[in-house]
């Protein structure tokens, strides 16, 4: 099938949104017992008869899964319930050994709120939240038998329930509408705006490709002009930020091809291809009401006192619009070299190596020169590069010290980068400080003198340019480890 | 009587992943029914002064600390499992997702 283009799409038809936002937990226990969550146990070594949905077993909820369901509800400016309750969920799928998994349906612990995103170019855009609530995850399936390890043509599949019951926050956003041909760059700018808050607020270390933050995107089109929504598609757990903005610009595309040809979209659950930014086909969705919603009569309400609500409302840390603001004025930034910063993912890693004690200008100039080349050039986050903002900072410490110059920094980091260990260690491996032992030096220029008689003998009579050769040629001799300025007055005061 | 269809039944099913054959679903609608009948029958009883209410006791907010408990190990996990292998669950097939 050939797509009509982007701008073809949007010259007809209205894009119209919703991100639902799956975010685990960083407690120590599952939502509903005292299982351990920690990531990388053998196969159902944590499990016990509540999250196997054993006969007999009663949950209890996690007093920290309700508190960090709550400050998400405050940082995403929402009304927290006086009072709500768990549902039950039921579906048969062997995710979930309860046939059901615990959720909240019409009573979610906090609803109306919204979250500011920067886009690109500095515009603020208001995404509206239309609920936050708690709920669990569901267990690992492997699929056996088949030629791919997908579940079309598996023989049987086999389950792990550790992740069963470890706790989830969705957060659900109103439809987002206005955006426009921008819609695919706010979802991505609103995904990770929602994934500095929730690592702000130490909820979630938030990994997108460790699954700890997960975003289904929902999208649909209507006419230009028109108001109704049309039919959505639901594309399910898209894993990056690129990919939130690959996978809606391509139901964009693929819906106004489906309907400029007359066609009807179906509401169904869509799955995002990571090689080539398209979508497939899932299941059809089943409805609300198939899913049975019904209060969970084994769980009690939660009805968080507001005393409580305010202590927690009043110890929000510093939120990322805010911080924001403070770092752009504290490393005396203007608002374009801020914004690329932004643009670069940057902030973290600039504001951890100043922390670790080097100058802001310097902090600045490493990740957002060598180390976002590098970035770009292999397609991977600033932030997952193989060098520590703690490594970085020793880089400019020795450039400080003149144990380093430029050149050779550029050189330590790379060995850093190609995993050669700590900056002394490359320092010391690649031999790679700066020659300042002046007897060396010196050396290095009687050497560099005696060599080039001619140039020793204009630099006498004036010709004071002509040292460039000189200084060159020890630059040579010392493999670029002098400091070229020193290495100039030396020769000169030889020379005068 | 409510009068729960076959198709209904055909829904439920679907759901619920049976195959069901064609007299199974008229013989389940109607004990559907039946069972649907004596449920109504609670709400004629209920009346204006009684809440619906999905807890017998009148308690909230019970919470338990987010302290580690030893978990089963995996052998008892297991241990009521049809089938496993490599310390999973075995399940058949799975159809009509994906």
């Amino acid at each position: 099938m050939s797509l009509v283009s982007y701008e073809e799409a949007l010259a007809s038809y209205d894009p119209v949104m919703g991100l639902e936002v799956h975010v685990e937990l960083g407690t120590k226990t599952k939502m509903f017992c005292g299982c351990s969550t920690e990531l990388g146990a053998e196969p159902n070594s944590q499990t016990c008869p509540t999250c196997l949905g054993l006969p007999g077993s009663l949950p209890v909820v996690n007093a920290v899964g309700v508190e960090s369901a709550i400050r998400i509800g405050l940082a995403l400016n929402c009304e927290i319930a006086e009072w709500c309750r768990f549902a039950r969920k039921n579906y048969f799928y062997p995710d979930m050994p309860k046939n059901f998994q615990t959720s909240q349906y019409d009573e979610p612990i906090a609803f109306n709120g919204y979250l500011d995103v920067q886009l690109e170019d500095g515009e603020v855009f208001r995404v509206e939240i239309e609920r936050a609530h708690m709920e669990e995850d569901t267990g690992k399936s492997t699929h056996i038998g088949g030629a791919t390890g997908r579940i079309h043509g598996a023989e049987y599949s086999l389950l792990d329930y550790n992740r069963a019951g470890i706790p989830l926050i969705e957060i659900v956003t109103k439809p987002i509408e206005g955006a426009g041909h921008r819609a695919p760059e706010v979802a991505k700018a609103y995904v990770a705006e929602l994934r500095e808050l929730i690592k702000a607020l130490g909820v979630s270390e938030a990994r997108m490709d460790k699954g700890q933050m997960r975003c289904d995107v929902n999208l649909s089109l209507r006419p230009n002009g028109t108001e109704k929504f049309g039919t959505r598609s639901e594309t399910k757990n898209v894993n990056s930020l690129r990919s939130v903005e690959r996978a809606a610009r391509f139901e964009i595309m693929r819906h106004a091809t489906v309907l400029t040809d007359g066609g009807t979209i179906i509401q169904e659950t869509r799955h995002f291809h990571e090689e080539d930014g398209s979508t497939t086909s899932g299941r059809i969705k089943d409805n609300a009401e198939d899913y049975r919603y019904f209060p969970e009569p084994d769980l009690v309400p939660v009805a968080p006192a507001r005393e409580w609500v305010e202590e927690l409302r009043a110890g929000l840390p510093e939120l990322p619009r805010v911080r924001r603001a403070r770092l752009q004025a504290e490393w005396g930034l203007n608002d374009q070299d801020m914004q690329s910063v932004l643009n670069a993912g940057a902030v973290e890693s600039i504001s951890e190596t100043i922390a670790a004690g080097a100058p802001a200008d310097q902090a600045r100039k490493w990740w957002m020169g060598e180390l976002a080349r590098r970035a770009n050039e292999t397609g991977t986050e600033l932030s997952e590069q193989p060098i520590t903002p703690a490594q970085v900072a020793r880089v400019c410490a020795l450039v400080a010290e003149g144990k380093l110059n430029d050149k050779l920094a550029r050189q330590v980091i790379e060995g850093v980068l190609a995993g050669e260990g700590e900056p002394d260690q490359v320092v010391e491996k690649r031999g790679l400080a700066v020659v300042s032992d002046d007897s060396a030096l010196g050396a290095a220029v009687d050497q560099a003198i005696a060599d080039n008689p001619d140039v020793a003998a204009k630099i006498r009579d004036g010709k004071v340019q002509a040292v460039g050769a000189l200084v060159g040629a020890v630059m040579k001799a010392t493999r670029g480890q002098a400091d070229a300025a020193k290495v100039k007055d030396l020769i000169l005061e030889k020379l005068a | 009587m409510p009068g729960i269809t076959r198709e209904e039944v055909a829904h439920l099913a679907r759901l619920s992943r049976l195959e069901l054959q064609a007299e199974e679903l008229d013989h389940f609608a109607e004990q559907l029914d039946v069972i649907i009948g004596a449920v109504a029958r609670v709400s004629e009883v209920a009346g204006q002064d009684v809440p619906p209410t999905s807890h017998p006791l009148p308690l909230s907010n019970v919470m338990r600390a987010d302290e580690v408990r030893q978990s089963l190990t995996p052998e008892q996990a297991l241990s009521g499992a049809p089938a496993s292998e490599d310390q999973r669950f075995r399940v058949p097939q799975i159809l009509g997702e994906d």
